[in-house]
């Protein structure tokens, strides 16, 4: 049954928290290392979790991280409220960033996050309107 | 070569010790941390300037256990309790970024590019 997750957990990201940005994927990072996931595949995980979870925090107002665990494959959902990217396809170069300076003294708005989560997951989706931004990536085990 | 060795060549502190003989080949020197979630691959010593709790949190996402902070930067008990619980070494030296490279460098660690 390989559409039905063998593990799934949702977790509430608010706006402008940083004190404790990344410790959702340190979570997820976590509980994968315990159900003995390949190494690689739990650092992509990782990663692109982490990328997704700091967008969360700087650009939105707000949102969540949907994990999910396959037989065959892990999917992480990023679902924000908004105020969504207007054009997609210059926010995914690199480079590319609208990131304040507090955020810069934190070592991120270097304009690679997107791309970093299209590099290191399988497959990437995303979608955005003011409603809000919708990335869904998955990885192969 | 050894975490006691990187120790010695940057007249460092080690500040967080769990793992000061484990061997590492690679160094990534970088204040962007993006940029280390785009390159690490391999067991490396990340050197960095920057000095906040992500450094510790982008170290644990691409299973980096050492860190060198650089230009003397002193780093909070926060990031010090972080570094703990997630077992990653942490070493301070008054070197700049440049410096501290090149040494390591000249003693023979190698960058992620020439692999
Ligand atoms: N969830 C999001 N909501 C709104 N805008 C976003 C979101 N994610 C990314 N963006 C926009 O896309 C740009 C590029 O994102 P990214 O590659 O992660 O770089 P960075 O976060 O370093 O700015 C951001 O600067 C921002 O303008
Ligand atoms: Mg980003």
């Amino acid at each position: 049954m390989i559409n039905i997750p063998i593990k799934s957990d949702t977790y509430i990201i608010n706006a402008n928290d940083f004190s404790v940005a990344g410790k959702v994927s340190s979570d997820i990072k976590k509980d994968l290392k315990k159900l003995g996931i390949h190494p690689k595949i739990i650092r992509r995980t990782a990663i692109v979790c982490y990328e997704s979870e700091i967008n969360i925090i700087i650009h939105s107002i707000g949102g969540k991280i949907v994990f999910e665990l396959y037989e065959d494959r892990i999917v992480i959902n990023s679902e924000d409220r908004g105020p969504g990217i207007s054009d997609i396809e210059l926010a995914m170069k690199e480079g590319y960033s609208t990131a304040t300076n507090e955020v810069r003294e934190l070592g991120f708005g270097a304009g690679m996050g997107l791309p970093n989560m299209n590099r290191w997951a399988d497959e990437f989706r995303i979608e955005s309107s003011s409603k809000g931004t919708l990335i869904k990536m998955t990885i192969f085990l | 070569m050894k975490v006691s060795d990187i120790k010695n060549i940057l007249d460092a502190n080690v500040l967080t010790c769990n793992n000061i003989d484990k061997c590492i080949s690679y160094a990534f020197g970088s204040d962007l941390m993006s940029d280390v979630l785009a390159y690490i691959n391999e067991e490396t010593v990340l050197l960095t300037g920057l000095n906040n709790p992500q450094v510790i949190r982008t170290a644990e996402m691409v299973d980096v256990s050492v860190i060198v902070f650089v230009r003397g930067k002193q780093p909070t008990k926060e990031i010090i309790k972080l570094a703990e619980e997630n077992d990653i070494t942490i070493l301070a030296t008054d070197h700049i970024m440049f410096t501290a490279c090149g040494l390591l460098y000249s003693n023979g660690l190698r960058g992620l590019d020439e692999q």
